[in-house]
């Protein structure tokens, strides 16, 4: 049925800081570049921060895992009035679509005016997101995970993807196929940390971190901010840039997914799965589009082979065929016609977390905007639909569809 | 690839934290008995252990004493020891457990070349004595024996 809230809402603004080796971004603070990212974001739809009156985020702002960011002390450091609406959706990186749904419901509930969405992320050396699982304190829940030496986000996924492997037959030259093609994309991407064209050698040299996943297979470690604003459609055509409209947003899950790789008890065929089918299937219903209607997908890309998960989940090919989808070409961007290959859609177009950067998820929802605005670097010819995804992870994992003002 | 044997992780440095709900599970291995937490209506089983059963929502706990072997349902295979980032192979293994409605342990498998382990291989438990007295539930392969 179709979304009472269909095409009300609109992003405005996007803003980020420059994308910097996890690292590297220091003597700056999160709140240094969540408002460098968010006064951005205010120019690029200009207003002023003093109108933004709602903060929809998710990961409970703690992706940092040592510094965080808050409502207040983004207001206080800002010079933000007041807040009509502040609310952050639960679990993870899975949840940055849903977050801008989260926007959106504060707007439409006339709780707010401006909404920013936003994320800040510095990995410094005491809490670097990949090992943060192995250097925690074992508590009773991961006391039956962690002693296995599973010890990071890409070790877990290592194991679904084994099953997927087993289940299915997808081979490992699809996972290369899927950092290549997004790789391409990367290249001239002026902001993008991995910039040179990936041989197959340098693919299969690449050091194996949890077979069958190798070092290219997982994202980068960056550290930077990207702010969106959401605001209502009236108010979004007087804003500077043409909107990017919230078409479907959705987030949640089912139990069968649920705790997801922190938990491995996932029956088949969730377990070698995205834990995307809930969120795919109430977008489609959403919108009574599919996969295919899709000008370009940008696809949360932690990990190499959830993207080709997602691909099943989200209907792009049938469960079990994410592989063999791949492998023919049918995520690639050609720059030559400005579209897809071989009747596939284009997947990350700006390079996605595993070449460009990784600030959990905010730079494809960035580029889903612009693809529909029409000032992408690698931008599809007469693009009205983009599909954004986030997770899988822990639930909720989350998606968005924006469209063509 | 050719990775050479699979050893389990060093028990000293593993340390593991129990709470009322999961302590019967670690006290039943110290005692090398497998268990697993089972629903004491409805029969279905759950791991790790919480208060609820997912299925009826009975809190009544059983903690039966299982077979001890079970079917690798996946794996993943790793190069460097968490702890010390020195070179170390070693498998992560997801177990189905033998007994159970499919309730699943993650651990560790030895006995084996890291290259030769496959989904659906039958395993049995193994036990790795790791700090504070605890005893950490790992996996062998069955024809090692």
């Amino acid at each position: 049925m179709t979304w009472v809230n269909q095409d009300k809402c609109a992003i405005v603004g996007i803003g980020a800081t420059d994308y910097y080796v996890r690292g590297k971004s220091w003597p700056r603070t999160i709140n240094d570049m969540a408002g460098e990212a968010i006064l951005k974001a205010c120019e690029d739809a200009g207003i002023s921060v003093n109108q933004i009156d709602g903060i929809a985020y998710y990961s409970t702002a703690g992706a940092g895992y040592l510094d965080k960011f808050d409502t207040a002390s983004l207001m206080e450091t800002l010079g933000i009035p007041y807040v009509g609406f502040s609310a952050t959706l639960t679990s993870g990186g899975g949840g940055c679509p849903g977050a801008i749904g989260l926007a959106t419901a504060g707007l439409m509930n006339q709780d707010c005016t401006y909404t920013v969405t936003l994320m800040a992320l510095q990995q410094l050396p005491q809490h670097r997101l990949g090992v943060v699982f192995g250097s925690s304190a074992p508590n009773p829940e991961n006391s039956f995970l962690q002693p296995s030496g599973l010890v990071g986000p890409g070790h877990l996924m290592s194991v679904l993807a084994r099953r997927h492997m087993h289940l299915y037959g997808t081979q490992p030259e699809a996972f290369k196929e899927i950092v290549q093609a997004t790789r391409e994309n990367a290249l001239d991407r002026p902001k993008a940390v991995r910039r040179k064209p990936l041989s197959d050698e340098e693919y299969w040299t690449s050091p194996m971190l949890a077979d069958p996943l190798r070092r290219l297979d997982f994202c980068l470690e960056t550290d930077g901010a990207v702010a969106v604003i959401t605001t209502t459609m009236d108010r979004a055509r007087d804003c500077r840039h043409k909107p990017a409209v919230v078409h479907g947003v959705a987030h949640g899950g089912t139990r069968e997914w649920g705790r997801a790789f922190a938990w491995m008890g996932m029956p088949d065929p969730d377990f070698a799965s995205s834990g995307h089918k809930f969120v795919a299937d109430r977008i489609w219903n959403q919108t009574g589009l599919t996969a295919k209607d899709m000008d370009v997908a940008l696809i949360y890309d932690h990990f190499s082979s959830m993207v080709l998960m997602q691909l099943e989940d989200y209907g792009f090919c049938e469960k079990g065929e994410g592989s063999d989808y791949v492998l023919s070409g049918k995520i690639r961007y050609d720059k030559a016609t400005r579209g897809g290959v071989n009747g596939g859609v284009p997947v990350n177009t700006h390079g996605g977390n595993l070449n460009e950067a990784y600030i959990i998820g905010m730079t494809h929802i960035v580029e889903g905007v612009e693809q529909v605005r029409g000032t992408t670097v690698n931008q599809v010819e007469d693009c009205e639909f983009a599909l954004v995804t986030g997770g899988p992870a822990s639930l909720p994992v989350s998606g968005l569809v924006l469209r063509r003002a | 690839m050719s990775y050479g044997p699979a050893r389990v992780l060093p028990g000293e440095g593993i340390k593991i934290t129990t709470n009322p709900d999961t302590e019967p599970f670690w006290g039943a291995a110290r005692e090398r008995r497998l268990t697993a937490c089972q629903c004491g209506d409805c029969g279905h089983f759950r791991m790790p252990p919480s208060p609820f059963c997912p299925k009826c929502q009975s809190t009544r706990k059983v903690w039966p004493d299982l077979p001890g072997t079970g079917t690798i349902f996946s794996f993943a295979i790793c190069s460097k020891n968490p702890r010390t980032g020195e070179d170390y192979v070693y498998v992560p293994v997801v177990v189905s457990l033998d007994g159970t409605d499919d309730a699943r342990l993650v651990s560790n498998l030895g006995g084996i070349n890291a290259e030769d382990v496959r989904i659906g291989q039958k395993v049995e438990v193994d036990w790795n004595p790791i700090d504070d007295g605890w005893v950490l539930p790992v996996f062998k392969p069955v024809e090692a024996l």
